[in-house]
């Protein structure tokens, strides 16, 4: 039952937009097949789909393991971004380097930038006690300036200055370091795969690691693992730059896999969706993945419907609004009821 | 039943007595506990009925039906042979039922004649009728001699003069029936001894009184009637005249219990020889600033429990929380097999050959959403045989907290179950066997046995004498008197942040013990 709970909450989101939907004169069941013809009506429906919700995935991931830790990361955004600048500069930096370097290189300096931003939160809370939700927000500020000074300066693409046009963007990537295609005509690229992966070593990192242990009896109960002899703001900090590791990988993967190059937006909003995609799969890495599916396929799907059947945009935000609504919400509804159950019972 | 038509005898709170309240086949059931299964209970003008029964007995559970807090699943509540029905906290408070929970439901901030006109309507209309109810209280004071000033300030009040305002507000409101929560849980040895002449007033004067408690001595001194509940259900109710604490405990628990353990006489330490555990000056400032220890000095040998008595808040959470890290030192030393570890983290202590057993096992002693093998390797899981290079070994974990599981008696479905759904006894043993397994020099052993069934208590006991038999010195810091007597070999007594006296074993009466935690020195 539990576990059917967020499906219920996808469904009534689904219920009420469906309302909306009537309000502005369009046949919901029209509207919903569009949806679902987007996402997974064809092969390349499929692929978009699964293009989308791999950076969720990999954001979910790191998500999951700063809740898990008890600290909460809303600094997804500009993780990526910082990643995606970093394995961006390494790449064009190293143009001529081999695949087997440069493909790895990039995804490890996407890592440890997007680590760095993330740690540089937990470093501050660590030491100072400064609440990680502000500076997670923040740190995504100051990403996205940097992001546009370097587009803008020392990163953009020189083509775009010989032309004039001076898109803030950087110069492509050179082909040996891009991630390769799994379905030809589509964009589904390497990427995906390895964010499965990457899911399976997370669980593997929670639950068969004693960092992974730490990391959870702190989340769980700090007071306990203090009496413990766990030292509860370290373990809180690598929560945080574990989570923005992972971020800075999804970065890195975008521009690998889709842009093949750095530009304004890259972060796509996966750096908060991504939250909600981790909470839909209970916080494990391993429900993530499909939560993630879903996710990507409502953004592939609304895509298709607002073409379908003429919507306005924002009412495709007000849906994705009411299934993260909804998602969230359930879940403080069924932790409430369980507790006012544990509560009912007889104590003392 | 059928009782005569004539008035009703008063009380001279000028209520109508409660000749008779029986309580007949009540049964209330929470998801997956029969709390109550066809409990039968009734109390009279002028007795006083002890409940007597473990946690989560159902004693609690019967008491939240009487003052409607609860809803019954199946109830007869008959009232001077009247059926009644309590759905709400107000109808059984207009029925004369009065409740002293355990833990009093006062406003610090305001005075004694506030607190008990809280809630009700004045006799003025809109204005306030404090002097009218102040002269009442006095009145009530003089009658019950509970002596409290009406304008006094409930947080100036010891714990003692605040359960004495409980009482008179529920004789305010008119309650000619009064049960009492473990009314004797926070006090001492002298406040008790008043408590019970007040009881006794005011059972001679026509009250009827519920008396709940686990303490059996206090239950054979005050009571005239005891209930013994387990499971949910009634055991037995007879006169408890001619009643033992032994006879009574086994009603309890289902099974003959050890009231007194065999213990082997304490070896005074060989000259010379250093204490274990050293505290020496030691200051320590408690959550809102103030001193909370006031230079506490004191040492324990090796094979030796020191017992430290107090009254809750007097700088015993402060102590234990000072000596296993949690608290910073302001002044003072502390030393552990000669090193110094006044300063030292909690993991630092624990290398020193130093285990815990806190206060709040809930809060501090286990995570309780990590299964039972996860929370037996709370501290050692960096190491082998639990973890290797990193990663943990479930098989190992698996072995070795079957052992423990077995040897310490924790009863778990499986290894994989959450804390959290084990018994307070349980989780008590979970956390002794994973503190005993290290084999420690020293032990800071807080409250060991609150709120923890007899048996498990008398398990941990045993374990803990087994343990000083081997050499561990042992600080155990507990409020509950008999524990203390039972397991020291000497005891101190906490007064405002200081260590009154520490005394041998056989010196300590509950008498002297008693003064001392009211600060009485001489």
């Amino acid at each position: 039952m539990e576990a059917l709970t967020p499906v219920i909450a996808v469904l009534l989101a689904l219920a009420i937009g469906a309302i909306m939907l009537l309000a502005l004169q369009v046949n919901p069941a029209t509207a919903y097949a569009a949806l679902a013809d987007g996402a997974f009506g064809s092969t390349f429906a499929v692929a978009q789909t699964l293009v989308k919700a791999t950076p969720l995935l990999l954001v979910g991931l790191g998500i999951c393991i700063a809740f898990r830790g008890g600290v909460i990361n809303i600094g997804g955004e500009g993780q990526i971004i910082v990643g995606a600048l970093a394995t961006t500069a390494f790449t064009l930096g190293f143009p001529d380097a081999p695949l087997l370097v440069l493909l790895p290189g990039g995804l490890i300096c996407g890592m440890l930038v997007g680590g760095l931003w993330g740690g540089i939160a937990g470093v501050l809370k660590a030491r100072f006690g400064v609440n990680e939700i502000l500076t997670t927000i923040m740190m995504n500020a100051i990403a996205v300036q940097l992001s546009n000074f370097l587009l803008r300066g020392p990163m953009i693409d020189p083509k775009e200055i010989v032309s004039g046009t001076l898109l803030a963007q950087s110069a492509r990537l050179p082909e040996t370091s891009w991630l390769p295609r799994l379905i030809p005509q589509t964009l589904l690229h390497a990427g995906a795969i390895f964010a499965v992966v990457m899911a399976v070593l997370v669980y593997v990192l929670l639950w068969r690691t004693v960092l992974g242990y730490r990391i959870r009896a702190v989340g769980l109960n700090a007071d306990a693992a203090r009496y413990a002899g766990i030292r509860v703001p370290v373990y809180q900090a690598l929560a945080l730059l574990l989570s923005g590791a992972l971020a800075g990988l999804a970065g890195a993967v975008e521009v690998l896999g889709v842009s093949h190059r750095m530009m304004e937006g890259v972060s796509g909003g996966y750096g908060f969706s991504g939250i909600v995609a981790a909470l839909f799969g209970k916080l494990h890495p391993l429900g993530a993945i499909p939560a993630s599916v879903l996710f990507g396929s409502l953004l592939v799907g609304a895509d298709k419907m607002q073409r379908a059947v003429q919507v306005p945009s924002a009412l495709i935000d007000a849906l994705n609004g009411l299934v993260v609504l909804f998602v969230v919400g359930s879940d403080i509804l069924v932790r409430r009821r369980a507790q006012r159950r544990r509560e009912q019972e007889p104590h003392a | 039943m059928v009782f005569p038509k004539t008035p009703m005898a008063q009380l001279p709170t000028g209520r109508d007595r409660i000749e008779e309240l029986r309580m007949v086949g009540i049964t209330k059931r929470f998801p997956g506990v029969l709390a109550n299964d066809r409990v039968d209970f009734d109390v009279r003008a002028g007795e006083i009925h002890a409940l007597l029964g473990e946690n989560g007995a159902g004693k609690s559970t019967l008491m939240r039906q009487l003052c409607g807090l609860y809803k019954p699943d199946a109830d007869e509540i008959h009232l001077n042979g009247a059926l009644r029905h309590f759905n709400s906290p107000a109808d059984s408070i207009h029925a004369g039922i009065g409740m002293i929970h355990q833990h009093f439901m006062l406003v610090p901030a305001l005075t004694v004649a506030e607190n008990v006109a809280l809630g009700l309507s004045s006799s003025r209309g809109p204005l306030l009728d404090l002097d009218r109810v102040s002269k009442r209280i006095d009145e009530l004071g003089k009658r019950y001699s509970l002596k409290v000033q009406p304008d006094a300030q409930v947080w100036q009040l010891s714990v003692g003069e605040q359960q004495r305002v409980e009482i008179l507000k529920a004789l305010y409101r008119g309650a000619a029936l009064l049960a009492l929560d473990e009314p004797t849980a926070v006090l001492t040895p002298q406040e008790v001894g008043e408590l019970f002449k007040v009881l006794r007033q005011m059972a001679a004067d026509g009250h009827a009184l519920i008396f709940i408690s686990h303490k059996l001595h206090e239950i054979i001194d005050v009571s005239q009637r005891v209930t013994v509940m387990r499971d949910g259900r009634v055991v037995s109710t007879h006169p408890t005249a001619g009643s033992t604490r032994a006879q009574l405990a086994s009603e309890m628990v289902g099974r003959p219990v050890i009231l007194e353990y065999e213990k082997k006489p304490y070896a005074p330490p060989v000259v010379g020889e250093a204490p274990r555990l050293e505290v020496d000056d030691l200051w320590v400032r408690g959550d809102r600033g103030r001193d909370a220890l006031r230079g506490v000095s004191l040492e324990v040998h090796a094979g030796e429990i020191l017992g430290i008595a107090g009254v809750s808040g007097n700088g015993q959470r402060e102590l234990a929380e000072a000596l296993t890290g949690l608290r910073p030192v302001a002044k003072g030393h502390v030393r552990v097999n000669g090193r110094d570890l006044t300063h030292a983290s909690p993991l630092q202590r624990i290398a020193a050959g130093q285990s815990a057993i806190p206060e709040e096992r809930m809060k501090d002693g286990v995570v309780k959403d990590f299964s039972v093998a996860e929370n037996l390797i709370l501290q050692d899981h960096g190491h082998a045989p639990f973890s290797r290079g990193g990663f943990m070994d479930p098989t190992a974990i698996t072995r070795e907290s079957a052992a423990l599981v077995k040897g310490f008696n924790v009863k778990t479905p499986t290894l994989d179950t959450p804390t959290k759904n084990l018994s307070g006894g349980n989780i008590q043993k979970l956390i002794l066997a994973r503190e005993l397994s290290r084999k420690p020099a020293v032990l800071i052993c807080a409250q060991p046995s609150r709120g923890v069934d007899i048996g498990a208590t008398e398990y941990i006991h045993q374990r803990l004498l087994e343990q000083r038999e081997r050499g561990m010195a042992t600080l155990l810091i507990s409020e509950d008197l008999d524990e203390l007597l039972a397991l020291s070999d000497r005891i101190g007594v906490m007064y405002e942040g200081r260590l009154m006296a520490v005394m041998d074993r056989a010196e300590a009466t509950l008498a002297r013990l008693g003064l001392l935690m009211a600060g009485v020195s001489s």
